[in-house]
Parts: C-alpha cells; structure tokens; sequence
C-alpha cells in the first residue's frame, strides 16, 4: 500500500510517497533529506501528535488550565482522550507541570498542566474591582 | 499626575516586551515594562498549542510554557512590570509616555522607550464582505481567546476565512471542543499558514482546506445562519456561477495582521510594507531613542524571532540610556526583487545581525542574496515561512563597506 | 391623562420627552430591545441645513427650524454636535446652476448662510477635494451628530421626568372607538389611553392602519455605508454632498463625531415587505466606493473598518406625515425620511407643545428638568477631570476599549442606565467601535455585562436574546 504524505520536518514539505506493507515501511520516497524519511517511517505506521486541550478549574481565577499530553500519543487516540478530558475537573490552585492525569489510556503518556491557575480569593478587596498590580 | 524618570520603559508585555525589559534590565539599566492587560505574556497566554520555543529553548512548549520560561528571565533580571495600565500617549518631546492605571495617570521620562505592541487583527468589517450583520463572527484571535481563556464556545458549526496559522489552529481547537468544522476557506492558491499546521490541524482532522475560495456574503439578521462560499479566480475575485450556501453559525476570520504603531507613527517613519518602525541592526528606528521590538515591527512567524529581538532591542535600549551608544554609519538595506517583509532596514557596522525576509509568493527553488557578498541556495521558499539570515564577521564587515545592500530572492 | 408614544427612535424619543413637560402619563414603546435601533442606528448623522428641500414640503417646514434647535438641545442632553458646515460639490456648468437653484431654494427656507465658493475657495478649506471641481455652494449650519444618542439622552431625560419605557414591546393593536383612540394593546397588555403618537419609523404605516388610517404608505429605501478609521479624518472637514438627484442627496463624504469619516449613502428602493432588509450589497458597496472618490479620490479603502446599511422609511409623496388625523387623539410623526433627524426636534416641540398641549388641554409640570449629564467619556476629558474621576471610581483607569479609548467605569455606567447588550453598551460608549472593531474588546465586555448582570455569559447577547455571542462552555 502506498501512502502520501506531505513532510512537515521543515519549511520545504517535500511530498513523500511511502509503501507499507503489513504494517512494515519497505520504502520512502520524494524526501530530499534523512528527516524526511525518519518522519515518514513514524507518519505512516503509527502517527503521534502532542495534545493540548483544556481542564476544568474548580475555585479558581479563570475556569479552565491548558494542559498537554507530556508526550506525543498516538494519533487515534485523540478522539478517546478528549472525551476523557471532557470529564475531569481540578480544584485550584493548579501549578504549572502539575500531573492532570497519569497514563492517559495505557499510553503512559501524562496529562499535565501548561500553566499555573491561582485560587480565586475569598472575597475581593474591592467588589467590582479586579486588583491590578500597582503603579509604580 | 506623577512622573517616573527611568532609563528604559518598555510598552506592551508580550514576548517581545517581556525579553526586552529583561535584556535591558541584565545590561544595568532600570527597566521598567508597562502592560495594559491585567497578565504579562500577551497572546502566547491563549495560545495553548504547542510549536514554540524550539529556537530560544531548543524544547517544543506550548504558549503558556514558553511565557512562563520567558517571566522567570524577567523575574531574576530586576526589570519590573505594570498591568492593567494603557499607554495614551508618547510625546516626542523630552520625551515622555503618559499612561492610564486605575492608580490614577501616570507620565514616564524615559532615556530610551521599547515599542513593543505586537499587532491587531484585520476586523471583519475591512473585507467589506456583503450581507448582514449578525452576532457569530469572530477574528481568531477572539475566538482563541473566548474558549481557551474564558472557557466559552463560539457557536456549533463553524467556518474558518483564512488560513493563516491562528485559523488553521483554531479549526483543530474548535473541531476537539466539538465544534463542526466545516471549512478552511483560502483566497489565495496557496495557504497561509505553516505547512505543519494544515497537517496536523486540518489534515489530521478531515477538515477540508478549500484554495481559491472565498466568502461572498454573510447571512443572518441575529445569530449568523450562513454564508455563501465562492472560488474566486488568481485576481481574487469571485466566479459567477460557483456560489454556494453553507449552513454555519460561525464564521472565524484570520486574514492577517496589522502591526500597531498609532501612537508612534505620528513621528517615526514606517516602512510601507511591514507597516512598522523602519529600525537599524539595533531595532533603533529612525527617533534615536525610540526602540521597536516585535510584531509591530513587521509580522513574524515564530515567537522564537520575536523573543530575540526583542532581547535585542533591549540590550541596545540601555546602552543607548548609558550614552553608549554613538550614532554611528549605518548601511541601508534596500528591497530587490521578490522580497515583501524586510528587518531590519539598516546595517550597523560591528553588530552582527539576523536578516529576516518575506517573499510575497512561493518560489519552488530561490536563491537569496545579500548585497552579492552572502548568497544561499533554497527549495521551497514560502510568503508563510520568513527566510532569516545570519550576518556577522567578515561578512558584515564587507557588507558594512558598501553605500547600500541590496536583499534578493531571484527564482533559481 | 395617558399618552402612549410609539417607537424609541430619535423623533419618538424627542415627543415623549416634550410630553413629559406636562401633567401626564407617557408611556414610550419600542420594539427592540433598546433604544435608537431602527432607522435612527444607520444614517448619516446629518444634522441638515435645508436647502435641499422644495419650499412648499413639511419637510422644508421643520428642517431648518430643527437645525437652529439642535445646539440648545445638545447642550441640554449632553450630546455630541458640531456645526461643520457642508458643501454641495459641482462639476462642471449644469451642476453649477443646481448649486444656485439650491441656493435660492435655501434662502427661500430661511436657511442661513448660503454662499457659492469657487474652485480655490473650495480647495483651500478642503484639499482632498476632487481638483476637477467647479464650484460649491458653502452652507455653515449643517452639522453633525450621533442620531442615537440624541435618541438615549432624550429618553434618559425623559424618563428621569417621569416617562414609563416598554422596551421589547411591540404594539399589536390600537383600540378606536366613536372615532377616538381608547387604548394600546402589545404583546404584554392592553393600556387604556387618552393620546397616540405614531413614531414607529419604517413600521408606522402599520401602527396607522391599526388606527384605520391609510397614510402615511411606507417602503423601505436602503442606504449603505462604510466608515473609515479615525486615521483618515484628515480627509475632510465639512460634510460634502455630491449635486442632489431627484431620488436623494447623493453618495457623501463626511466627518463623524468621534473623528472617523463615513462614505455613503446608496438610495435602494425595496418592496414595501423588506423592512429589515439590512443587508449589505456588492453592488451598493461598489456605488459607495465610486461615489465617494468622485468627491474625494484619496479615499483609502485601506482604512475600512465596517460597512454597514440602513433604511430609511419613505412614502410615495416623499414628504413627512405629521400632526393630528381623522381619529382623535391618534397623532402622526410618520414618513421621517431625510431629514427627519433635523427635523425631530422641531416636530416633537411643535407636536407636543402647540398641538397636542392645545387638542388635549395639557397642563405644564413645574417640575420638569430638561437636563441630562451623559456617561463620562473619559477620551474627551483633560487630564485633571480625568484623575479626579479615577480617584473616585478607579474603574475609570481601566482602559477596556484601546482602540476610542473606552474604561471600565463607562461601560458599567452604561449598564447602570439600561445596556444589556454588547449593542447596548457599543452605543452608549463608543467601545467596539474603533478600528480594532471588538476584536480586542469584546470578550471583555462580555464578562463586565455577565458580572455586572449578575448572568452567565452566555446570557449575554449581541443585542438581543435571539443573538447569542457565544452558544455554551467549553466545559460545563
């Protein structure tokens, strides 16, 4: 079987024809260089991609954490896993690399937070006002 | 009002902002950056996909990671920062910054001033595009921010006009969220973003990239019900004949950028093209004191550029508020052909630089020249993908000996 | 005494605040969901001088009257005028003689002022003009406004002095009996009254016949417009009009209030059922864009920031439809087509103070204030008033709108008076209206309209709940 596939190694995206059988690369064609053919091997047998999505912040300043799989995943997965993600919530505050969720699906890929969400305060210094840091 | 004298103020905390005041602070100066939203780090906060970093970090970080990297160097460089606090206005004179904060006003006197603004999203009301004038039309950048920061979504099924990269990303971030994709619309041949991203964002996903095709006319008198869908001919206009309804209560605008530089262009000489500052090696523009950082310069493709000039521009800032920094020769850069985006615009003999160049559209196989002494061979040189070319060292040197240097992309 | 007063747009809102003058119940009803969205949200924002009108029209009659009107009534509702003066361009020597037909039309109405520029006159006060140009007729009282605001400060007075506002309440239903108005029925409720007035804009052929009457007999006729940035407001200085046509005042380059310029409007008669047809054209933009640059040919198309259309409700004899009818206490405001908004005014004062005050036997009040103090805007206040303010309300600091400079403290201002929309709120404040056109903004307002509501924001529409700005959370 012969597969296409446009290189995404660098700006030039030469189109790369790969033939697969029974789940085996036998050749790669079109690249003009190693990389190409090292990403064709990977593309074409099992695709991986990094996901990033969002969580669901509970008590915190904004209502979502942006989080990524620490790892590319398998490219088929991604359906399963954001309705997974669809599902979880993370009381706040939440720290940046915070482990979300470990071994997403087998994968051993973890789902961690991309950025820190601080606990919303109790009750605002001044209704109405968000603080801003001061002036200086 | 209060007035705070500093040796550097820089405007707007985004990438460039952020490593420009940590450079200027690491240089000695007292470094001050002021931010009119209420969070540093700009647009990489919304953006929550990965891609970054892979030049400044030599690690691929999502938005979010790479500003973190960036605050923890403005952290440990002394420079401070002020949110929520908007410039309004810059005086040449003196010259002078005065600022709006709910502190009250406030005017700087700084020795030198960043501009480091980033750009705004072309509205949809510029296209001129026919029709009503219904809610469910948002630029991308917009739209990015409403779900990834606000954690709303934009409507159910969606279209996308332009496929510059904020387009192709949010199609795949609408498309997870379960939002129908129906289209990534392109009116010119060829797509506007990178390569990667009409892989891994439309391909991946089956959201098909229509080349040649525009909206013709907007539907909806409340909530947009849809749009008519038109191929258009190479001039970009539509072809009678090839229009067609499409069912959608969204429409997601990313059809370019503009670098903002109202307060400043008043005085300071743009370059018609990038529509921003003309700036020399240093990013110095053509106002001595005045230093330009950024998206507002001209539009880049990657964080990565933005961070390092902005470093840059830093660097030089507090030499230039030290006095060390002496007007000294400085050798034009001047476009030839086939060259659209062009910084700097100006040599400065000694300061090695990188050249950064856009073409206006693809050339299969080119060959850039700078001024004859530095040539380079490519495959495949895209308008989406900006050429950066490193000079330094004998190079420069020959380069800086010439009345001008003339910058090339001629198809080979 | 009860009178009900139909339709909330500039000419509805300047009777029902007139009325308010007198011992009586004023009740003020719209359909929208908020003030000025008809007819009076997309025009010109002309303030005219008069001297394109026939002298025997009601339109003649009310027009320059009105104009000498509107800086005493800017002044008393805090809304933005200025008396920029307008040219009627000619090219060549067939256009000239309409500039003195004009002339002497103008004199004939009382408009004052009116003097025929050369060339080099022309030119040396507006320098993009077309050079190929032969002469202008300089008229100094035209002036220019926002229609909208004089339509929300006139209801803000109004209702300050006792006015009862029915927003999203269409009138279905106007009960006659023995040849006199007994009540108004809505969608909500009937309301026994004493007194009608038909302002409903491009529906008040409808409200009429409700009441019996075959006039005024409205259709719709499209103008479209683009309005340029606030960068091109170098671009001139008065309001410039092209030589009228039969049809209408022509395709126009103008100033706006805040510093943009507007290019337009195209005379598009639609069939009389098309009364929401608020659609842009190509071919409308396309008469836009060709009749502005044969009056200015620098216009930079660059500088577009939105395009917009707007319709005007027009009746066959072209002529507005006012004053008293057949059945009594049944009164017209109707067929308000240019220059209705200069001459709403003079209509509302002469409708309700000579007319309906007389018919009805009103009494005055001694207690009305003809005051009203718009919202802050902190763009136009010198840096001392501006401090003090944020002193007081720090929310006054936080810029919210970059692009026309738009705080948070006017935004919550604005709510406190009525916006519940981000329409509301863009046309109370100007924010989402610059050259950034929401892109940064408004995400922003959203959540300052959520919180100061007390909503989600998903609750919060465009303009009203049948325009959703966003459709759910990411994650509920």
């Amino acid at each position: 079987m012969k597969k296409r596939l446009i290189c995404i190694s660098c700006p030039v995206g030469c189109e790369l024809t790969v033939e697969v059988e029974n789940g085996k690369v036998i050749s790669v064609s079109g690249n003009r260089c190693p990389r190409g053919e090292a990403y064709a091997r990977e593309e074409a047998v099992e695709p991986r991609r990094v996901l990033a999505t969002s969580v669901k912040v509970l008590g915190g300043e904004l209502p979502l954490v942006s989080v990524k799989t620490d790892r590319p995943i398998p490219k088929n997965l991604i359906p399963q896993i954001m309705e997974l993600v669809k599902g979880l919530s993370v009381n706040a505050p939440v720290e940046l690399g915070q482990v979300i969720l470990e071994n997403l699906l087998d994968t051993g890929a973890k789902l961690v937070a991309t950025r820190a969400v601080p606990r919303l305060p109790q009750e605002p210094l001044n209704p109405g006002v968000r603080p801003a840091a001061g002036p200086p | 009002m209060r007035v705070r004298k500093i040796d550097v103020l820089v405007v707007g905390g985004g990438a460039a902002g952020i490593a420009a005041a940590a450079a200027a602070a690491r240089e000695g100066a007292d470094a001050l950056l002021i931010e009119r939203n209420d969070r540093l780090g700009g647009v990489l906060e919304q953006c929550i996909h990965p891609g970054f970093g892979l030049h400044r970090y030599r690690e691929e970080l999502t938005g979010p990671e790479f500003a973190h990297r960036l605050l923890g160097e403005f952290d440990s460089s002394g420079a401070e920062a002020v949110t929520g606090c908007t410039v309004l206005e810059v005086n040449p004179q003196g010259p002078s910054v005065v600022a709006a904060s709910p502190k009250g006003l406030l005017k700087f006197r700084p020795k030198a001033l960043i501009w480091a603004t980033g750009a705004r999203e072309r509205p949809f009301g510029a296209l001129r595009i026919p029709g009503a004038r219904p809610a469910g039309i948002y630029t991308a950048g917009l739209a990015q921010r409403l779900v990834n920061i606000h954690g709303l979504l934009p409507g159910r099924k969606a279209i996308v006009l332009g496929s510059g990269d904020i387009g192709l990303i949010m199609a795949r971030r609408l498309h997870l969220e379960g939002v129908e994709v129906v289209a990534v619309l392109e009116l010119r041949p060829f797509p506007g973003g990178l390569m990667r991203n009409v892989v891994q964002c439309l391909e991946d996903f089956g959201i098909p990239l229509l080349l040649r095709h525009t909206v013709a006319e907007v539907h909806g008198k409340d909530r947009l019900q849809g749009v008519t869908v038109v191929e258009v001919d190479e001039e970009g206009r539509p072809l009678p004949g090839t229009e067609r309804y499409v069912e959608v209560d969204t429409l997601v605008l990313s059809v370019g950028l503009i670098p903002e530089n109202r307060l400043i262009e008043g005085f300071v000489p743009l370059d018609p093209l990038n529509r921003g500052p003309v700036v020399n090696a240093r990013l110095q523009t053509e106002v001595p004191w005045l230093f330009a950082a950024g998206n507002n310069v001209a539009v880049f493709d990657l964080v990565d550029s933005v961070a390092a000039l902005g470093a840059r521009a830093g660097t030089f800032a507090a030499r230039y508020a030290r006095g060390e920094l002496p007007e000294g020769r400085a050798v034009p850069l001047v476009r030839g052909e086939n060259v659209l985006h062009l910084v700097p615009h100006r040599l400065v003999p000694g300061v090695p630089t990188p050249v950064y160049i856009r073409v206006p559209h693809p050339l299969p196989r080119a060959r850039v020249s700078i001024g004859g002494v530095v040539t380079r061979n490519h495959v495949g040189v895209r308008p989406t993908e900006m050429i950066e070319v490193k000079l330094s060292g004998e190079a420069l040197e020959e380069l800086a000996g010439l009345p001008e240097v003339r910058v090339e992309v001629s198809p080979a | 005494m009860r009178i009900a007063v139909i339709g909330a747009g500039a000419v509805g809102a300047l009777i029902a605040r007139e009325l308010t003058r007198y011992e009586a119940d004023v009740l003020l009803f719209e359909r929208e969901a908020d003030v000025g969205w008809g007819v009076t949200k997309a025009n010109s924002a002309i303030v005219h001088g008069g001297f394109h009108e026939a002298p025997d029209t009601v339109r003649a009659r009310f027009c320059a009257p009105g104009n000498a009107m509107y800086e005493g009534l800017c002044r008393e509702l805090d809304v933005p005028f200025r008396r920029v003066g307008a040219y009627v361009l000619a090219f060549g020597e067939e256009e000239l003689a309409v500039l003195r037909e004009l002339q002497a039309q103008g004199e004939e109405n009382g408009v004052p002022g009116l003097e025929i520029h050369s060339r080099e006159e022309v030119l040396a006060r507006e320098p993009h003009v077309n050079p190929e140009v032969r002469a202008g007729l300089w008229s100094p009282t035209v002036g220019i406004t926002e229609p909208w605001t004089v339509a929300i400060a006139a209801v803000e007075n109004a209702v300050a002095n006792g006015l009862k506002l029915h927003l999203a309440e269409e009138v279905t239903g106007i009960e006659v009996r023995a040849g006199r108005v007994q009540a108004v029925v809505t969608g909500k409720g009937r309301y026994p009254v004493d007194a009608v007035v038909n302002a409903a804009g491009l529906f008040a052929d409808r409200i009429a016949e409700m009441a019996g009457l075959k006039e005024p007999v409205l259709f719709p006729r499209r103008g479209e417009y683009i309005l340029l940035d606030k960068a091109a407001s170098g671009l001139v200085r008065s309001v410039l009009f092209p030589a009228p046509t039969e049809k209408s005042k022509g395709i126009l380059v103008l100033p706006t209030v805040d510093g943009g310029v507007l290019l337009g409007p195209t005379a598009e008669d639609l069939p009389r059922g098309a009364r929401e047809a608020v659609e842009t054209t190509p071919e409308g933009l396309r008469r836009v864009v060709e009749g502005a640059r044969r009056l200015v040919p620098g216009v930079d198309l660059s500088q577009a920031i939105k395009t917009f259309a707007g319709l005007r409700p027009e009746s066959p004899q072209e002529d507005f439809v006012v004053g008293p009818t057949v059945v009594k206490g049944f009164y017209q405001a109707a067929a308000m087509r240019s220059p209705g908004l200069t001459a709403a005014p003079a209509i509302a004062k002469w409708l309700a103070c000579e007319v309906m005050a007389s018919e009805l036997s009103l009494s005055r009040r001694g207690s009305f204030n003809p005051i009203r103090k718009g919202i802050p805007r902190v763009a136009e206040l010198s840096e001392a008033e501006w401090e003090e303010l944020i002193r007081k309300d720090p929310r006054y600091g936080r810029i919210v709108c970059f692009c026309n400079r738009v705080t948070e403290g006017e935004i919550v201002e604005a709510i406190r008076r009525g916006a519940r929309s981000l329409d509301g709120v863009k046309f109370r404040t100007r924010a989402g209206f610059g050259r950034c056109q929401g892109g940064f903004c408004t995400d922003r307002i959203l959540q300052i309209l959520a919180r100061e509501l007390g909503v989600e924001p998903e609750e919060v529409p465009l303009r009203d709940p049948s325009s959703p700005l966003v459709m759910g959370k990411v994650r509920p």
